[in-house]
C-alpha cells in the first residue's frame, strides 16, 4: 500500500543547528498519526515542512504521489492539507464566523469586482460556502459563538475555533500542532473527541503533534518518536511504549538500561 | 373528524395534519437558520417514526423515554409512541445516574429516544440495570459510527423502517391511532418530589384535552402564535405548550439551536407567548439592569428617566388610578425610546401575553416587566393538575396572587388552609403508588395540592407556603417558612434561601448567595475573591447579605423576622438533593444535612466549622470544610415590640 503522505530523509539546518536529520515517514490514508518528542526535537520543524513553510535541504516530501517538495504554503493549501498553529493563528478582531468563511478561501472563484458587486457567482458561492462553515459550526459546538470576535474567547474555545479554520478548508490531510496545549482537562476531552470524529467521519488523515502521552497512546494509530531531529522508533502506541530507546529518550539514561537495544519496560513511559 | 371524536392527541395531530396542512408546526433553528415543517409534514414524521416503531414489534401500552434538548424528533417520538397506544415519559436529561435508573425501571420504559452521543452514553452505561429496555434511538448520528447494536438505531433508520413496514400494512397507523381512547395514559411525568423518590404522576390524554381545553377558554391563544420551546421537556410546563396546547390550537413551537443560543434565539423569533420560570424573567431583569448601569451618561439618564415614569404609572394603574395626561405623554415618548427598544432587545416585542410560574416572582421584576409593556402575569398549576389551576386574566395582573381558577377547575379551601382542585384535568394517579395516590385525591376526587392558601376578596387564589411545612414558633406564631424564602430570594443577591422557626423561639436563615451577581458587586468596589467560599465569606459580602435581610424583614410581621442568618459555603444543588430539579427546597433532607447549622442558631453561637458534601454530576463525592460565621441581624426596635 502505498502512502498518502511519503516524507523521505529530509533534513533541515538553521545556521549550526541541525533541527532534523534524515527523517523519514509514511502516513497511510485515514491514520491519526502523531509525532512525539522532547522539547527541540524537531517536530514543529517537519509540520512546517509539510505545510510548506520551510522545505527540506535534503529529501522530499510526495502527497497523493506528486512530489510536493518545493511548493509554496498556499499550492499545498490547494492540495488539501490543512494546519493549526501552536500559538494560535487567528484574526481576533473578526468574529467566528469570518474567520471560518476565510478558511474556505481557497474554494472561492469570484473574483475581486464581482464579489465587490455580490452578484450571480460571487452570491451563489457565498451561500455554499456559508452552508460549509454552518456543518462545521454545528460540528464543533460553536453556534452559540458565531458573533463573537475571536479575542475575547477563551483559550480553549480559541483552539478549537482554529480548528474549524483548518477544517474550512475541507483538508485530507490535517497537521495539528499541539491542539490541546494550554487547554485544561475537559477541554482536552472534548479536543480528543473533535479529532477522532473529524477523522472517523470525513476519513481525513490527521497528523498531530502533542505533549499529553494519555491523548497521544489513546487515539493515535501510529506514533513515530523524534529525538534531536532524527527518528528513534515508530510504530504503534504499544511497540512505542515499549521501546526502550523511547525510555532513554524521556526519562534520560539509566544504568540498568543497555542503550539502544529494544527492550520491553512499559511501564516506564507511562 | 368531529370535534367529540378529538379525544386523544395523535387524533388531534391527524386533524391539523388536515386542516392546518399548510401552517408551520415546529421550527428549529438549525446551521444558522430556522427550519419549518408544516404540520402536514410533522405528521408524516411521526407517522413514519410511530410505523417504525411497530416494524420493531412495539406493543400497545409500552414507555418510551426521550432525553436531551428540545429537539423536534423528540417530540415527534413522544405523539409517535402515544399514536400506538405507547406512554410518554419525558426525563431530565441533567439527572445522575441513580435518578434515571430509577424512573426508567419505575415506569419500565422500553424504548429511549436520546438527542446525542452524550445521552446515549449515558443510557450505555445504565443499561445492565435497565432490563425492561428493549430499543435506543438517537437522533444526531454525531460519533455514533462505533456503536454497533442490534437495539441501537437511529431516527432515520426506524423511520425507514417505518416506511417499508407502511408499504406491507398500508392503513396501520390510522387504524391504531383510531384504537385509542381518551382515557388511554399520555405521560407520566415524574415529580421530583421534595421528599423520598420521585413519584410518576399518569396523564391521560382526556386529561390533556380537558386541560387544553378550559386554558383556551381563559386564555387567548391563536392559531398564528409562536412559542419558543426552551424549557426541560420533563417539566408538565413545556409538555402542556409543545405537546398538548399546540395540538389544540394549531400555533408553532421553535426549538432554539442550543442552550446557549436561547436568548438571542428568542430575539430572533420574537415569540407570541411566552412562558418562563421566575429565575428567567429575573435574569433578564439584571442583564437589563447591567447594559444600562454600562451605557453612556445621556441614554443612561433618559433609561432612568422613562423607566422610573413607566414604574410610577404602573403603580398607579395596579392601585386602580387614573393615570394623568403628563404621565401618559411621558409613556409615550417612553415606548418610542426605552420600552419598545428594551422589549425587541429581550425578544419580547411580540408577545401578547407571557407568564411567570413554578415560583413567587419578586414584585420588583413583576413591575418591571409590566412597566414597560409586557403583559405579564401569574399562572398556577401543577404537575398533578396537567400544569393548569388558575391564572391572571389581562385586567387583573399582580404581583400577590396566583390568578382566578380557569372556567371548569373548582378550587376549594380546607382545613388548614389547604388547597384543594377538582377538574377533570386531575391526573389519574402515581404509578405503581396507591398509597401515595388516595393521599392525594380524596374519595370525592378533590386533589389535595398540598398548597396552603385563600382565596382573596377579588376570587383570585393566593398561595402562601405548602401545608406542611406550615409550622409555629415557641410562642404559636404561624410560620411559613417558603413566604419567608421567597422574599429573601425577591433580592438579586440572594439565591437561595432555608429558613427554619418551626417549634424555635424566633426564624433563622441559612443563605446561599448568588456568585454572579454578589461578585459583580465586589468587582465594582474593587474587592478581590478566589472561590464561592471565599466570596460568601467575605466581611463586605455579610455585610450586604445583613443588609438584604434588614430589607426583606421590614416587610415581614414582627414575631417572624429573621434573626439569625449563615451565609451557605456552596450553592444548594439537585445533585446533592438539597433541592429539586424545578428547584425547590427538600426542607426535610436540608434539615438533616445541616443539623448542626440549626443548632448553633439556637445555642447562640456565632461560628462553627461546616462540612458540605458536594456530588459532581457523574456521581463522585467530595467534602468541603469551612469555618463560618452566624450573623445576628441587627433587629433594633424589632426585638423590643
Amino acid at each position: 500500500m502505498s502512502a498518502q503522505l511519503e516524507i523521505r530523509d529530509v533534513s533541515k539546518a538553521f545556521g549550526g543547528v541541525q533541527a532534523v536529520t534524515r527523517v523519514s515517514l509514511d502516513v497511510a490514508q485515514g491514520q491519526v498519526f502523531s509525532v512525539i518528542g522532547p522539547n527541540g526535537a524537531g517536530k514543529t520543524t517537519i509540520l512546517n515542512m509539510i505545510s510548506g513553510f520551510y522545505h527540506p535541504d535534503t529529501g522530499r516530501i510526495v502527497l497523493d504521489g506528486t512530489d510536493v517538495t518545493p511548493f509554496s504554503p498556499s499550492r499545498i493549501a490547494a492540495r488539501g492539507v490543512a494546519r493549526t498553529f501552536q500559538n494560535i493563528a487567528l484574526f481576533k478582531g473578526m468574529t467566528v464566523l469570518d474567520n471560518l468563511m476565510l478558511g474556505r478561501h481557497v474554494h472561492m472563484k469570484a473574483g475581486v469586482l464581482g464579489s465587490f458587486v455580490y452578484w450571480g457567482l460571487a452570491q451563489r458561492e457565498e451561500v455554499e460556502h456559508r452552508k460549509r462553515v454552518e456543518d462545521i459550526i454545528d460540528f464543533l459546538k460553536i453556534q452559540d459563538l458565531r458573533r463573537r470576535p475571536t479575542g475575547s474567547l477563551a483559550y480553549g474555545l480559541q483552539k478549537r475555533v482554529e480548528l474549524g479554520r483548518a477544517l474550512a478548508l475541507d483538508p485530507k490531510v490535517l497537521l495539528l500542532d499541539e491542539p490541546m496545549g494550554g487547554c485544561n482537562h475537559e477541554e482536552k476531552e472534548d479536543m480528543a473527541r473533535f479529532i477522532l470524529d473529524v477523522n472517523e467521519e470525513w476519513g481525513t488523515t490527521v497528523i498531530l503533534i502533542e505533549h499529553d502521552m494519555g491523548v497521544v497512546m489513546d487515539i493515535s494509530d501510529r506514533i513515530a518518536v523524534l529525538d534531536m531531529g532524527q527518528k528513534i522508533a515508530e510504530g504503534t502506541p504499544e511497540d512505542v511504549r515499549a521501546n526502550a530507546r523511547v525510555i532513554k529518550a524521556y526519562l534520560g539514561e539509566t544504568k540498568d538500561l543497555p542503550g539502544g537495544r529494544e527492550g520491553s519496560r512499559d511501564e516506564a513511559v507511562r | 373528524m368531529a370535534p367529540e371524536r378529538l379525544t386523544t392527541l395523535p387524533r388531534l395531530l391527524l386533524r391539523n395534519a388536515r386542516d392546518l396542512a399548510r401552517r408551520p408546526a415546529l421550527r428549529e433553528k438549525d446551521r444558522g437558520i430556522w427550519q419549518t415543517w408544516t404540520w402536514a409534514q410533522s405528521c408524516a414524521e411521526v407517522r413514519d417514526f410511530a410505523l417504525g416503531l411497530a416494524a420493531l414489534g412495539v406493543r400497545r401500552g409500552e414507555k418510551l423515554s426521550v432525553i436531551g434538548d428540545n429537539r423536534p424528533r423528540l417530540y415527534w417520538a413522544q405523539i409517535a409512541a402515544q399514536a400506538l397506544g405507547g406512554v410518554s415519559v419525558p426525563v431530565y436529561q441533567d439527572s445522575i445516574a441513580k435518578e434515571l435508573t430509577y424512573v426508567w425501571n419505575h415506569a419500565e420504559v422500553a424504548m429511549i429516544v436520546a438527542e446525542d452521543q452524550e445521552q446515549v452514553d449515558k443510557v450505555l452505561s445504565l443499561r445492565a440495570d435497565l432490563p425492561a429496555l428493549r430499543l435506543v434511538v438517537y437522533d444526531d448520528a454525531r460519533g455514533m459510527f462505533h456503536y454497533r447494536h442490534d437495539w441501537l438505531k437511529s431516527f432515520q433508520e426506524v423511520q425507514e423502517l417505518g416506511r417499508k413496514f407502511d408499504r406491507e400494512h398500508p392503513g396501520l397507523f390510522e387504524a391504531e391511532v383510531e384504537k385509542g381512547v381518551a382515557d388511554e395514559l399520555a405521560f407520566i411525568c415524574y415529580t421530583s418530589g421534595t421528599t423520598g423518590s420521585p413519584k410518576g404522576a399518569m396523564l391521560t390524554h382526556a386529561n390533556a384535552i380537558a386541560t387544553a381545553r378550559m386554558a383556551a377558554e381563559a386564555e387567548d391563544f391563536r392559531v398564528d402564535d409562536d412559542y419558543l420551546a426552551y424549557l426541560p421537556m420533563a417539566w408538565v410546563g413545556d409538555a402542556f405548550y409543545t405537546l398538548i396546547m399546540s395540538l389544540y390550537a394549531g400555533f408553532a413551537c421553535n426549538c432554539p439551536e442550543s442552550p446557549e443560543t436561547v436568548q438571542r434565539d428568542l430575539r430572533e423569533l420574537g415569540p407570541t407567548l411566552m412562558l418562563a420560570p421566575p429565575r428567567i424573567w429575573e435574569n433578564m431583569l439584571t442583564s437589563v439592569q447591567v447594559k444600562a448601569a454600562d451605557a453612556p451618561w445621556l441614554k443612561r439618564s433618559i433609561y432612568e428617566r422613562f423607566r422610573a415614569a413607566a414604574e410610577r404609572a404602573e403603580i398607579l394603574r395596579g392601585d386602580g388610578k387614573a393615570v394623568p395626561a403628563w404621565l401618559r405623554l411621558q409613556l409615550a415618548l417612553g415606548e418610542f425610546f426605552v420600552y419598545g427598544p428594551v422589549r425587541d432587545q429581550l425578544g419580547l416585542r411580540r408577545v401578547r401575553w407571557a407568564l411567570t410560574g413554578g415560583a413567587p416572582l419578586g414584585p420588583d421584576t413583576f413591575r418591571f416587566f409590566r412597566s414597560i409593556g409586557v403583559n405579564l402575569k401569574q399562572v398556577y398549576g401543577s404537575t398533578e393538575t396537567t400544569g393548569l389551576v388558575s391564572l391572571q386574566p389581562n385586567a387583573e395582573a399582580n404581583p400577590t396572587t396566583a390568578g382566578r381558577p380557569c372556567p371548569g377547575i373548582d378550587v376549594r379551601i380546607a382545613e388548614r388552609g389547604e388547597v384543594l382542585v377538582k377538574s377533570a384535568g386531575i391526573f389519574k394517579g402515581y404509578l405503581k403508588n396507591e398509597e401515595a395516590t388516595r393521599e392525594v385525591i380524596d374519595p370525592e376526587g378533590w386533589f389535595h395540592t398540598g398548597d396552603a392558601g385563600f382565596i382573596d376578596p377579588r376570587g383570585h387564589l393566593v398561595i402562601i407556603d405548602r401545608t406542611k411545612d406550615v409550622g409555629a414558633l415557641e410562642d404559636g406564631t404561624p410560620f411559613a417558612p417558603q413566604f419567608i424564602e421567597n422574599k429573601l430570594k425577591f433580592s438579586p443577591f440572594i439565591r437561595e434561601a432555608v429558613a427554619f422557626g418551626h417549634a424555635r423561639p424566633f426564624v433563622a436563615a441559612m443563605i446561599a448567595i448568588d456568585p454572579n451577581t454578589v461578585g459583580n458587586w465586589v468587582e465594582r468596589r474593587g474587592i478581590p475573591y478566589t472561590s464561592y467560599v471565599d466570596l460568601s465569606q467575605k466581611a463586605e459580602v455579610r455585610e450586604l447579605i445583613r443588609e438584604e435581610v434588614r430589607k426583606c424583614n421590614e416587610t415581614l410581621p414582627d414575631a417572624t423576622r429573621i434573626r439569625r442568618v449563615l451565609l451557605l459555603t456552596k450553592d444548594l444543588d439537585a445533585d446533592d438533593a438539597e433541592i429539586t430539579r424545578t428547584r425547590k427546597v427538600r426542607r426535610r433532607h436540608v434539615a438533616d444535612k445541616y443539623a448542626s447549622v440549626i443548632d448553633a442558631f439556637y445555642s447562640g453561637r456565632d461560628q462553627i466549622e461546616l462540612m458540605t458534601a458536594i456530588t459532581y454530576e457523574d456521581g463522585r463525592q467530595a467534602t468541603i470544610q469551612s469555618r463560618v460565621r452566624i450573623e445576628d441581624v441587627e433587629a433594633g426596635a424589632v426585638v423590643h415590640v
